[in-house]
């Protein structure tokens, strides 16, 4: 029944193969808005739509075909795409521009997208269709051997590569006595050489499983009811088996292709250019079924998918190439982690090998390295740990030698995975493209900043940089102090310092003593200062060594103006403060946004329309935020026992017990907090400066957990807890980190200086007989704590400096402005390149 | 006593009181033709002023840096991104290319 299309400038485009790819480049039209703008269908030659090829054997381990589904729920109904299971195609009409299924239909395409995967390919060996006989791709293919196998006490499966291995797995745990047959010397070799080869067959074997390598399979041989009984092996012995699998490699399935006049490639697969488009240009060709750009045909799905994304680009008109894929592996199988990269069989002329083995683990790793050191690939068998730091690091001399590389941890002296291990070429910033050879020709920051720009765009590679730079002579804490801020810490405390310029003029280098300071010392001895003295932050001295979020109390943004963050503890609002919030930023004019730590932000205000936007959040019960300080920022928490099924504790007022607790607590960097009600983590405390999650007892407290650029799991602190006994623990635990640290160091990295053993002695067993003293602090800090925007709301003194002009209080900053954006606003750049209001 | 700045043409604008200006802090003051200055005060009570404008950025906010000494000059870090500019010559210490304009001021 032939279609005719509905609208006729409605394109249609025909997909013909559901499998993972085609299933991807599916998603990828609808997240283009193409699915909307044409007419999509689709030709599924197997009963079901695309599942998980990939984790097919999951299907022996109790994995549903349902479960293993990749297409979402409502799909096809929500993007209109027609999809015809069971009837592929059979022919292609490259002139007429149609395609003809099995069912006999004729649909006519515009585009034309071919997705058919490969199908497993079986040796020309005599007896090779006798019943019982096998390959392993689909779905259908594994309900078929399950059935078969209840009949049945042996298998075998002919080949030992990735898949082989994998099939041979499924088969022992139907219950056969299995047997593998490999043609070649050794198990996997495509991925692994002889000694990986090796050590992989100790640990199948160790499995129970019978390797038979370097020898062919000759013939099938069946009963006289057609049934298999046995193989005749190349080396002339007979080995008995009710089943057989064939797992000899996979062919593209470009049959279509070739019927319909398209190129195909000498060893098959239909020639496509770096956009994927056959040699019709209204054709394309996509996964396995593909001869790519780089003349290769990919047998893994993610190239295949890459290969989807340049379709889909190609198809809606965007810039898109396909030139290649990175083919190196990493996989599970029957438990042995496997890995190969880069020239792992040393091809390269010249290269050496360096070998670790270890046969009673079963771990064998190699790395490939050229005569002056750099590191060409290598193979990991039993422990593959290793694979994502020595990819990056091909093509380099590593930092530390290769035998280092593979010794097992525990072994000699560990290997720093820091920056010094990077390669040069290795992108550190990527705002500014710069390397880390480039910037490791400079000595100082401020020179990497002028010489390379590095570290001046968004600055979040400033730490990194840092850590390449040859460390300041004395480890002082800038130009001004030669001592560090922990230094510093105890001289303020043990000398009861209280004026930052008696302690430059005191305690600076000679020649910086009488001088200003500079921007990175002020900030700090403003933090130590507010951590012990618990005063206001901006009075007196102390208000000019604030940085200016500081000053301000709120966070500048790129045009001058300012962010707002109220505090909302815990995360919990109600009502009547959501409409405050709102009615305040619609008054104002503010941008508004939920931030990604629970809470609101206002953006747009300048500077005097600070004090009158806060009189009314403190009137409505709000204080601030502290988003502008080194301070603690917010205590995040999932709902908890209150209101969710799972929750075994009440995270919700922990949460704001803990956040009302610590809130303006100055420290060397920002702090924050989650609580969640159970094990399943929803407030993600364990990415947290200090998280709590529920048990049944109690509390368990992580601490030392950071997100942003460098990511840090906690470490488990103390079990159990009362409430008592977790807010002791946080206490001096944030007492002695504000002790300690050094300037914007946040915990985690705090922690792996000083290390976590020695912090849990501390903090838990009192090992320096300070846990009294650190009580104290936090005692007076908690009894201080007054709200920063309270006091500077009734201070008019203090509100003095919220005006855009000394010398004309009541007029706007005029470079400040909006232009509308998603129906608020956003900063009008366009103002600021201007280089002053009038012409000059 | 008031602070004055000139802005160019030998003409001298009467701007504000300089003990307002906390020392180690700036404040910013509108031109007559729209141009914005960024005034200082450091701990001596000496005072600066150089143009508002942070060049790499384009915002009007050098007066809200901090600042501080180095090498015996003392300079603006810009709040933004903590480029240092020289408050006698403007001179950018961290990019040679880069300078802002300088007012001379004086007390009256
Ligand atoms: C507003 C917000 C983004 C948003 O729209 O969601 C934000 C905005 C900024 N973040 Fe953030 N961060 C925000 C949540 C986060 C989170 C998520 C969280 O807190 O759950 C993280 C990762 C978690 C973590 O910190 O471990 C985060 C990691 C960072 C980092 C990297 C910190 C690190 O240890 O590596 C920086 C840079 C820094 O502090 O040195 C940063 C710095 C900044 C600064 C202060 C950059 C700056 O100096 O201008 C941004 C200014 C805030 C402003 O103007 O209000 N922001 N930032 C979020 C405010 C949350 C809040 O309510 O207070
Ligand atoms: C057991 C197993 C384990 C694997 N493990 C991994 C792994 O760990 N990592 C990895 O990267 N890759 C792995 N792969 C390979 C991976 O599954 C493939 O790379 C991927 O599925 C390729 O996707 P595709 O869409 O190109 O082909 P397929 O997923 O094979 O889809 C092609 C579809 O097209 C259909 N078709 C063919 N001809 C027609 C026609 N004329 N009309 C209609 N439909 C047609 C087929 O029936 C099939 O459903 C594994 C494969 C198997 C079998
Ligand atoms: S962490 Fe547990 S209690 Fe909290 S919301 Fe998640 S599942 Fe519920
Ligand atoms: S990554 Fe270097 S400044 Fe952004």
């Amino acid at each position: 029944m032939p279609h005719t299309p509905g609208a006729a400038n409605t394109p249609t485009i025909v997909l013909v193969g559901h499998g993972m790819v085609g299933q991807r480049f599916l998603e990828a039209l609808a997240e283009r808005g193409m699915t909307a703008r044409a007419r999509v269908v689709v030709l599924c030659e197997e009963p079901r739509p695309a599942y998980d090829r990939v984790h097919l054997t999951s299907y022996f381990s109790g994995t549903t075909p349902d479960e293993l589904s990749m297409v979402p729920e409502g799909f096809m109904a929500e993007h209109g795409i027609e999809l015809h299971t069971g009837d592929p195609a059979v022919a292609v009409d490259r002139e007429a521009r149609t395609v003809t299924a099995r069912s006999g239909a004729v649909f006519p395409y515009d585009t034309l997208v071919l997705a058919t995967g490969s199908y497993p390919f079986v040796p020309p060996v005599p007896g090779r269709d006798a019943t019982g006989c096998f390959v392993y791709r689909t779905i259908e293919d594994l309900l078929a051997i399950e059935e078969y196998a209840k009949g049945a006490a042996t298998g075998a499966v002919v080949g030992g590569g990735l898949l082989g291995l994998e099939a041979a797995g499924a088969l022992k745990g139907l219950g056969l006595r299995t047997h593998v047959v490999e043609f070649a010397p050794r198990l996997m070799p495509v991925q692994v050489d002889e000694g990986g080869g090796a050590a992989l067959l100790r640990t199948i074997e160790g499995m129970g499983l019978s390797v038979h390598t370097g020898v062919g399979t000759q013939e099938v041989i069946a009963a006289e009811d057609g049934t298999v009984t046995g193989m005749k092996l190349s080396d002339g012995s007979e080995l008995a088996t009710d089943l057989v699998v064939f797992s000899a490699g996979v062919r593209p399935r470009d049959q279509l292709g070739r019927d319909c006049g398209l190129e195909v490639g000498e060893r098959g697969g239909i020639v496509v250019d770096e956009r994927c488009r056959t040699s019709d240009p209204a054709v394309f060709a996509i996964g396995e079924c593909a001869l790519a750009a780089d003349g290769r045909v990919y047998g893994l799905v993610a190239p295949g998918y890459e290969m989807a994304l340049a379709a889909a680009d190609t198809i809606v008109e965007r810039e898109a190439s396909f030139t290649g894929a990175d083919t190196s592996t990493k996989l599970k199988l029957l438990g042995v982690d496997v890995a190969s990269f880069g020239d792992a069989h040393g091809t390269t002329e010249g290269c050496l090998d360096v070998v670790y083995s270890d046969s009673r683990s079963g771990i064998y790793k190699k790395l490939v390295v050229a005569a002056d050191g750099t590191l060409l690939g290598g193979v990991l068998v039993g422990d593959a740990e290793q694979y994502g730091m020595l990819r990056p690091l091909t093509g380099t001399v590593p930092p530390v030698s290769a035998e280092q590389l593979v010794l097992p941890a525990g072994a000699g002296a560990p290997v720093a995975l820091g920056p010094e291990a990077l390669p040069d070429d290795a992108v550190i910033c990527s705002c500014h493209n710069v390397t880390k050879g480039a910037i490791c020709e400079h000595t100082t920051l401020p020179e990497v900043k002028k010489c390379t720009k590095a570290g001046t765009g968004c600055g979040s590679c400033v730490k990194v940089i840092e850590k390449l730079l040859p460390k300041s002579g004395d480890g002082g804490l800038c130009t001004c102090f030669a001592r560090t801020r922990q230094e510093l810490y105890e001289i303020v405390q043990v000398l009861r310092i209280t004026s930052y310029a008696e302690l430059l003029d005191r305690y600076g280098r000679e020649e910086a003593r009488g001088g200003e300071g500079c921007e990175v010392c002020k900030p700090t001895v403003a933090s130590i200062l507010a951590s012990l003295s618990n005063g206001y932050i901006l009075d007196g001295e102390q208000a000019a060594l604030q940085d200016t979020n500081d000053h301000f109390l709120a966070n500048i943004q790129k045009n001058g103006s300012y962010s707002i963050v109220p505090r909302i503890p815990g995360g919990e609002i109600t009502p009547e403060k959501l409409i405050v919030l709102g009615e305040v930023a619609k008054d104002h004019g503010l941008y508004m946004k939920i931030t990604g730590a629970q809470r609101i932000d206002m953006f747009g205000a300048r500077v005097e329309q600070l004090p009158g936007i806060w009189a009314r959040l403190v009137d409505a019960g709000f204080e601030s935020g502290h988003a502008y300080g080194k301070a603690l920022r917010t205590v995040k928490s999932c709902v908890g026992q209150t209101w969710c099924r799972y929750g075994v504790q009440d995270s919700v007022r922990m949460a704001i017990d803990l956040e009302l607790r610590y809130r303006g607590l100055r420290a060397p960097h920002k702090l924050k907090s989650g609580v969640s009600g159970c094990q399943r983590e929803c407030a993600e405390a364990q990415s947290k400066d200090f998280g709590i999650i529920a048990t049944a007892n109690g509390w368990n407290l992580y601490v030392g957990g950071n997100g942003g650029a460098n990511p840090r799991h906690a470490d488990l602190l103390a079990k159990d807890l009362s409430d008592a006994e977790l807010v002791r623990l946080i206490d001096r635990f944030l007492m002695y980190y504000v002790r300690t640290a050094e300037r914007l160091e946040r915990t985690a990295p705090w922690i792996e200086r000083i290390g976590f053993d020695h912090v849990r002695q501390v903090v838990v067993e009192d090992s320096l007989g300070i846990g009294e003293e650190l009580d104290e602090l936090m005692a007076r800090h908690v009894a201080n704590f007054r709200d920063e925007w309270a006091e500077t709301l009734n201070d008019p003194e203090r509100l003095r400096r919220f005006v855009s002009f000394v010398n004309a209080p009541e007029t706007p900053d005029p470079t400040v402005q909006f232009v509308p954006e998603r129906d608020q606003m956003k900063p009008n750049l366009t103002i600021l390149t201007l280089e002053g209001v009038s012409a000059r | 006593m008031k602070l004055e700045l000139s802005p160019g043409g030998g003409e001298w604008l009467p701007v504000c009181d300089p003990e307002v200006l906390t020392p180690g802090r700036g404040m910013a003051a509108l031109l007559p033709d729209g141009r914005q200055a960024a005034l200082f005060r450091d701990r001596s009570g000496r005072l600066y002023a150089i143009d508002n404008r942070d060049p790499f950025t384009g915002a009007q906010v050098l007066a809200r840096g901090l600042i501080g000494t180095a090498a015996g000059r003392t300079f603006v870090a810009s709040p933004l991104l903590k480029q240092r500019f020289d408050l006698e010559t403007g001179r950018c210490l961290d990019d040679d290319e880069v300078a802002v304009d300088v007012y001379p001021v004086r007390t009256a």
